[in-house]
Formats: C-alpha cells, structure tokens, sequence
C-alpha cells in the first residue's frame, strides 16, 4: 500500500463525513464555476445586447446616456433629433442604413418605441442574431404592434390582443392614447435584451397617437378616427434617436466625426460597443462582489473540511501509533494527513465540475427560453482550470495544520497512545 | 576494543564484540522534558540473537519510555541503543525509522490493526516502509503468497484474508499483528503485554503460535508483560527494575 492508498483507504472508513466535506466542497466549486460562467455570459450578452448597429446618434448627451435610454431605455432624451439631420445623415455614401428610433410613452410599465420595418431588418443582438418573429409579423398597419416576448409572457397577448398605449412613462397615470388602440400583429423571440421587454410600434403610429397633441386642437374637440389617420400619412417631424449602419468599418469613424460636428444641431453618435464597454465597467462592482461571495463559499467549505480532519485527529492516534511502530516515518504521517485534505477537495472539484456540467445542460434550454443568455458549454477555460488548481493548493496548505498537528502529536505519543 | 563506543558506526560484518548481541543498551539516560520531568536511565542491557527474554514490569515503571527508546522513535540524551552492531539512537529520525521498519516486529496490547485494512493489507503493511524487508518476504514469491502463509499458520483461514478485521475477535486480532510483526523476518520482535486482552486459552495458543514463528525466524524476542504465570516458557525472565532505573523528581 502506498501513502496515497492509505489516505484513501483511511477515507473509505470515514466516509459519511468524508462524502459530506467532498459534497459542501462540490456545491462550492459549482457555484463558483456557476458564477464565473454566469458573470462571463452576462457580460458576453451584455456587451452584444446590440451588435452589427455601427453608431447611435442622438441629441449631444455622454455616451452612456445616449446608450442608456437609446437602447436600455432607461432614462430620456435631454431632445430630439430633427428628421432633416437624420436625412442627412442618412444621404451619405458611406451610410448603408439608418433606422430612426422614437420614445416616450409607454404601455402598462413597458416602454414603447416607435421605429420602422427597417428595425427589424437591422437590429442585431449577441453574435450578430436578428430578432426573429416567434409569432405574427411586422406593421402593416398604422397601428399594428409588436411586443418583445417579456411583454407578451407577461401581459398574456397574444396576436390581434388590442392594447392602449399611456402617454409619458409613469406605470400609473399619464393621459392615454384611447382614441388610438393599436392590435398587435407580431410577437418576437427573447433575446435577453431590452427588446424583450419594448412595445414596438411604426412611427407613423407614435405619430398619429400624438397627433393634435401639442398644440390646441387635443381640446379643441377634433379627435380623428383610426380610418381618418391613416389617409393622412403621417411622418415624424423629429425622432429621438437612430442607429446607423456604415458600409465599411472606415467609415464608422468619418460618420461619427461629421455628426459630432453636425452644423444643424449639437449631436452625439457613439459607437455601441464602446459605450456597452464603459457601463459594464460601471457595474463591474457587482460583479466582483458576486465573485468575492462565491470565493468565500469556496474559502467556508475547506475550512469545513479543515476541521472535519482536525476533529478525527484524536481518534486517530492509534492508527498514527501503529503506522509509526511498523516504520513511517512522521513525514509519511503528515503527508498521509495533507494528502487526505488534497483527495477530499480533488474529489470536491471532480464533483463540482461535474455538477456544473450537469446543472448546464439541465438549466440552459431554460435560461435561454427566459432570460436570452446563452451559457456556452464547452471545456473548461484556461482561467477555470487555474481557479480550480488554486483551489486544490488551498487546500492543500490548509491541510498542512492537521498534518503539522498530527506529526507532533506522533512525536510525543511515540508507540504508545495514552488517553 | 571491547568499550563498543565505535560499534554505532560499524557494520556487523566487523569483528566487534558488542555486534555479537541482537540489541544492546549502554549508558542510556533519558529524560521527559519539563522541570519535574521524567527520568530514566539503563547501565547496560544485551539481548543475544534468538533470545526469548521476559520483561516483568508494572505500569508506571518506564516500560513505554523503554520501549520507544528501543524502536528509535524516542531519542536518549546519551547512551547507544546498539540493533544487530547499528546505534539507532545515534541515527537521524528518518534512518531510525528505516532501521525500525528493517528488523523490528512490533506487536501491542491491543488494537494493532488498522480497521479500514483487510488482513492482508494489515500484514502486508510493513513493507511499504522497508525494501529490505519487501525483498526478504518475496524471496519465496509475492510477499502476498508469503502473508498467507503466514496467517494460516496462525489459524486464520484463507475466507478471512480478503475481509475487514473489525470482525474478529481480540484472539485472532492479536494473530493478525503476529504476522504483521513477523512478515519479512525482522530480527527483533518486541510484543507488549500482547496477552493481556485474552481469556486464558486463547493466551496459551497465542503464545505457542508466537513461540513456533519467532523461532522458524530466529528472532530474538521482548515480552512485556505482568503475568508471571507465563515466565517459564521463555530463555530468560528479567524485572524490568533491573534493568532499568526511574525517577520521578516531582513525586520524590
């Protein structure tokens, strides 16, 4: 038999506590590796919630602002866009795209966007993914709607639901658009992103719930009818925001330059990916607390296993007695203990990695479905596999104390075990 | 030449008087540490090859002390410990343990075994710490062949080996350590009141199955032990106040 042998064999009959520290060791290596994977794929679809829009332009605000309400909407627009500089913007050559967006009003706490079909064409979200219909399909009509899969699980709506929207963003209160229900006619997939939870609608829809607002003629008595604003072909005079598509990446650069020193009004363009960056770094203190408590977790279930052999010590005198008498040396004795500590939490990070993977392929059809993160099941990383080798050191030298404990106790005992 | 004060560095092949005893104690003094410690001292002690000696010896008289001194896991403040012609005393602790694992055969009072092990892992378990004695066990096969023969000449039967020996009784526990002690053909066995957890039968057998392996293997043997009644069967029957003389400062 080998030390290694011994130490297992030792284990084997112990194995009540010893399958409990393995299994506390496990659940923490999984939530560790769970966090880890989590934070990754958050930050991963975080930073994608919009891709493949190569500037936002609005009203000359800091980045994070213009991302903010642009695509989170969260927040508002300081003002608006002109149409004539979003025309302008959009006859450029090297312009591929531009897709206005407007917003301030809302529906039952989600907020409404009005944009074109083109939306649909250009939004991209994670790796490049179009939003896809899970039922229905774009506007047709004036007042056709489409709600992200959030709105439509939440609200229960389905096609053809008709919905009133609030103006203003109040959950509660705010005058409402009655005169101009709007029926929805598409559902979309989740995508884990703000989209899921926006009420869709054409432009010339959010115009013409507006319409006579603004002016005197919302008192005045005149309230058209739905027929009658639809032969008005209604076109916003100003947007809140637009994403722009450039046909090459050169191109970014010059377009960002020429509305930043847009002559007609004080615009910003930022690029997406760049301001997705400086408000992850922004949340990024969660983050690493979120890390700090799975590291902790981790830390509690060696030091459990810690006095979990710390506690057999005493009992195992004898068996240190007998070890020494047949001619280990006290260095065997205190490897014998350090390597107990090393099987326990090996066995812990087998166990925990495995359950990781188990948790993985159970939970992300589920996690996909709700909440459009994508955990990406693959080999553990590099970083994963240095965290989980960190881990078996720690213990390991955590182990040293029971087995520099053991040692001086196998000197004073000698062969004879007394108490 | 006969003061033995370099026999700790020569091997036995030489010619020196004092390698002519399986185990020698000189002017060993030994003391607990702390104010009111402890001490124990021996003049001198030899113990020929194949010796069966008896060592008489209440509790509280430096038996366990001696002992240890004896295997080297203890180190004296002077004095030798001479093993076949080698000062164990005079070694470092990793070699003390070597030479232990090499020639020495240890059987206790009780509990001997490690209860996660079967009875072969049990017996076989000395040889992990010494190649000497791995070698000396296959020289007639696997050691494994050798540790069931062993047994089964210590009446334990062949269905037992593979088990646990939590199962057994006390009996066949303590039988089990004969082996353990014997495996390899160590050249000292030191027993410690091994019979004093036996009913009287089983002593009897005990002791003539210990008798028969000892002496297949021309070891020398140490029994401990304050049961007079068995003195007669061994070489020789000596008090351990004897040999050895304590003192207690703090209970004086």
């Amino acid at each position: 038999m080998t030390t290694l042998s011994l130490a297992l064999l030792s284990l084997g009959n112990r194995r009540l506590t010893a399958m409990l520290s393995i299994f506390a060791i496990a659940l923490s290596v999984t939530l560790f590796l769970g966090v880890e994977r989590m934070r990754i794929g958050a930050k991963e679809s975080f930073t994608n919630t919009i891709s493949g829009t190569d500037l936002i332009v609005g009203a000359r605000a800091g980045n994070v602002q213009l991302l903010l309400y642009s695509v989170f909407r969260i927040g508002n627009a300081t003002s608006n866009v002109s149409m004539q500089s979003i025309e302008a913007i959009a006859a450029r050559d090297d312009v591929a795209w531009v897709v206005p967006i407007s917003l301030g009003d809302s529906h039952r706490g989600y907020r409404v966007m009005g944009t074109s079909n083109d939306y649909f064409e250009h939004y991209r979200y994670g790796k490049k993914l179009p939003l896809q219909f899970a039922d229905g399909h774009r506007f047709d009509d004036l007042f056709d709607v489409v709600v992200g899969a959030e709105v439509a699980q939440k609200l229960g709506y389905r096609i053809g639901t008709e919905i009133i929207i609030s103006h203003g963003i109040g959950a509660i209160g705010g005058e409402k658009h009655e005169n101009t229900p709007f029926r929805i006619s598409g559902i979309l997939k989740p995508t884990g992103t703000p989209v899921d939870r926006t009420v869709h609608i054409s432009l010339g829809g959010f115009e013409a719930m507006h319409f006579g607002w603004g002016d005197s003629s919302l008192f005045s008595g005149f309230q058209p009818d739905g027929d009658q604003l639809r032969e008005l072909d209604l076109q916003p005079s100003s947007v809140t925001a637009a994403l722009v598509g450039t046909k090459t990446r050169f191109a970014i650069f010059q377009v960002q330059r020429f509305v930043n020193e847009f002559p007609g009004e004080p615009l910003t363009a930022v690029l997406p990916g760049v301001a997705l960056q400086e408000l992850w770094s922004i949340l990024g203190v969660a983050e690493t607390a979120l890390t700090a408590v799975s590291a902790m977790v981790v830390v509690t279930a060696i030091l459990g296993m810690m006095t979990m052999i710390l506690s057999t010590l005493n009992e195992r005198r004898r068996e240190i007695a007998i070890l020494r008498s047949i001619g280990a040396h006290t260095g065997t004795v205190f490897s014998l203990l350090v390597l107990e500590a090393g099987i326990l939490a090996a066995g812990g990070i087998v166990l925990g990695t495995g359950l990781l993977y188990g948790a993985l392929f159970a939970v992300n059809p589920w996690i996909e479905q709700n909440y459009g993160l994508y955990l990406a099941i693959e080999a553990p990383s590099l970083y994963e596999v240095k965290l989980l080798i960190s881990i078996l050191l720690i213990a390991l030298l955590v182990g040293t104390l029971p087995g520099l404990r053991a040692y001086r106790q196998s000197l004073v005992d000698g062969m004879s075990v007394r108490g | 030449m006969s003061s033995g004060a370099s026999a700790g560095r020569q091997s036995k092949e030489h010619e020196d008087p004092g390698s002519e005893a399986l185990l020698r104690l000189e002017g060993l003094e030994f003391r607990w540490p702390g104010r009111d410690g402890f001490s124990l001292a021996v003049g001198s002690f030899t113990l020929a090859h194949g010796e069966k000696l008896f060592l008489m010896g209440p509790s509280g008289s430096g038996k366990s002390t001696l002992l240890n001194l004896i295997c080297g896991i203890m180190a004296p403040h002077s004095g030798k410990v001479l093993i076949d012609g080698t000062d164990i005393a005079g070694l470092r602790p990793s070699q003390a343990d070597r030479l232990r694992a090499d020639r020495l055969g240890i059987i206790f009072q009780q509990f001997n075994l490690l209860p996660y092990g079967s009875l072969l892992q049990n017996v076989l378990l000395p040889l992990q710490f010494s190649s000497a004695r791995r070698r000396r066990a296959s020289a007639n096969g696997p050691p494994e062949d050798e540790a069931r023969r062993l047994l089964e000449r210590l009446g334990l039967q062949v269905d037992l080996h593979a088990r646990g020996v939590t199962r057994l009784s006390i009996g066949q526990q303590q039988r089990v350590a004969v082996a353990r002690a014997m495996i390899g053909n160590p050249s000292l066995i030191i027993a410690d009141e091994p019979t004093s957890a036996l009913d009287a039968d089983s002593r009897d057998e005990f002791l003539k199955l210990l008798f028969e392996e000892v002496e297949r293997a021309r070891a020398g043997l140490i029994f401990v032990s304050h049961d007079r009644s068995l003195a007669s069967a061994f070489d020789r029957c000596t008090n351990i106040d004897a040999i050895v003389s304590t003192s207690v400062p703090g209970a004086a």
